[in-house]
């Protein structure tokens, strides 16, 4: 048990990593991904086109090659982000595909009426989204948190030194495993859970679904 | 196309040209972030025909084949344990037992919220100092049983949940026990609305084999790692391997999509079945299906 009494900080250090790239990654993927939903709804065929292909490449893509290529690959084009930006801008691009597709069903989940009430009333469509539809095809926050802070674990393996990572450091250097790997399982369970909380709180306070699809 | 149309009105002259304005800005700026990434690449000597051409070698191709096989069958042998396993918990999940609920339910909730990496890391460090060594290949596969039956039990249980409560009093009410009501009534309707999702899964559970990299076991990315230590063709082997991974994946969820259309057609054609209320009227699978998303599943 002493593994991690004498290095908490360190452990504790890991977590606020994993805390950052997860927040990050969430408020990324969350703009970048209803930005694309909206591309996918609007008018302008190429921006839609954009949408679509995103969408396909970055759903189907494993974030791990994402991070590889990143991390590895684009040094080699002159091109050079820390392995911290490099890990959050890959969860955010990856997340907002997902979100992009929850958004985009959650407009298509609007019901009619909404829409044609909001552009009967003279509303553009800018305003048909932005006021009416939008607000009601939130995606859902929770699950994209959770997902978000799990995914986070995968930079361990491209070295940057998150939770994950420290956890397996600690066991290359002790012989002790089961506390670390407990502790690092906990903070994990409790971020899942205090998530979840957090959005049941935001939810009855919108007094709205607004990440009931747990 | 005609669907979206509903968020905004036929355009009229002016709005016409603004959409063509737009479209020619945009077209010209997506050329130049393309031309530009271009010239990046051919900047930095990336685009030079033999860093590509080498792959078209039949060592090369067979050393990826390889890789791919190992993927498939990684993924191949972690469905064929999860999905079965998944079933067995989400139907412990809704069992009238209290403890055997308690179980899946901890079960579920616990293996959901841990990342396969940190998992696959004890499997890898951990266990081996308690003297449970496994082989290589199931380092990888043990832990992403673990975590996608967990996921698995979920989208069951919600498929369930989302079978019409009547059916089951209906077959209650014509004298079948709750076994037989499960089985004869609600789990095929279940089944039906989360089989798209259930091949949306397969593209995760092959994403989860890429941590084959982690564990050293030869899958598709291991491979290419392999490889590039000789190579040095990192971006080249790489994007070969994104594209292999998108490709697939794509199939699968294109798979998934056709699915979803034809089984939501032959509900919304029975009578009284819900009309979509939506501006698109979604198949009530698809709702379903999204009402059943799994969770903390994004990558």
């Amino acid at each position: 048990m002493h593994v991690v009494t004498d290095n908490f900080g360190y452990i504790l250090g890991g977590f606020l990593v994993t805390v950052e790239l997860t927040v990050l990654g969430y408020v990324g993927a969350l703009v970048l991904g209803t930005v694309l939903a909206v591309f996918r709804v609007g008018p302008i065929t190429p921006l839609r086109v954009v949408g679509t292909v995103y969408v396909e490449f970055f759903r189907n893509i494993p974030l791990l090659a994402l991070l590889i290529l990143f991390v590895f690959g684009l040094p080699d084009v002159g091109l050079t982000f820390s392995l911290f930006s490099s890990a959050a801008i890959c969860l955010a691009l990856t997340g907002a595909a997902y979100v992009c597709e929850s958004v985009r069903s959650g407009i298509n989940a609007v019901p009619v009426g909404q829409a044609e009430a909001a552009r009967a009333i003279g509303l553009p469509f800018s305003k048909v989204l932005t006021v009416v539809v939008l607000p009601q095809a939130l995606p859902p926050l929770v699950n994209v948190f959770i997902g978000m802070a799990l995914g986070s674990s995968l930079a361990a393996a491209v070295g940057v030194a998150e939770l994950t990572n420290r956890t397996q450091q600690l066991n290359l250097q002790y012989a002790e495993a089961v506390a670390t790997f407990l502790v690092a399982g906990a903070f994990y369970v409790a971020m899942a859970f205090l998530g979840a909380g957090g959005g049941r709180w935001l939810e009855n306070r919108i007094g709205r679904r607004v990440g009931a699809r747990r | 196309m005609s669907a979206d149309r509903v968020l905004f009105d036929e355009p009229g002259p002016a709005g016409r040209r603004r959409i063509r304005i737009v479209t020619v800005v945009t077209v010209l700026v997506i050329a130049a972030v393309i031309a530009l990434a271009v010239k990046r690449f051919a900047d930095s000597g990336q685009l030079a025909a033999e860093r590509w051409t080498t792959f078209g070698q039949l060592s090369y191709v067979r050393f990826l084949w390889e890789g791919l096989k190992g993927t498939l069958i990684a993924a191949g042998v972690s469905a064929l344990i999860s999905f079965p396993a998944g079933a067995l918990l989400g139907l412990m999940r809704i069992s009238v037992h209290r403890p055997v609920r308690w179980v899946a339910g901890v079960y579920v909730e616990l293996f959901r919220a841990i990342p396969l990496l940190l998992l696959i890391y004890a499997f890898l460090l951990g266990l081996p100092r308690f003297g449970i060594n496994l082989p290589i290949f199931w380092k990888l596969v043990v832990p992403i049983v673990m975590v996608n039956s967990a996921v698995l039990a979920e989208l069951v249980r919600a498929g369930i949940g989302a079978v019409d409560p009547g059916q089951f009093q209906a077959g209650e009410a014509i004298g079948l026990r709750r076994g037989q009501v499960l089985r004869l009534i609600v789990l095929p309707q279940a089944l039906r609305l989360i089989v798209p999702t259930l091949v949306t899964q397969l593209t995760t559970l092959l994403k989860d084999t890429t941590l084959g990299y982690v564990v050293s076991y030869p899958e598709l990315m291991k491979q290419g790692n392999n490889l590039t230590v000789y190579t040095h063709l990192l971006i080249q082997t790489f994007l070969i391997i994104a594209i292999i991974y998108v490709l697939i994946n794509f199939a699968l969820s294109q798979l998934a999509h056709a699915l979803d259309r034809r089984l939501g057609r032959r509900r919304v054609a029975a009578p009284g079945g819900p009309a979509g209320g939506g501006l698109r009227p979604a198949s009530e699978a698809e709702l379903a299906g999204d009402r059943v998303a799994p969770i903390g599943q994004l990558f």
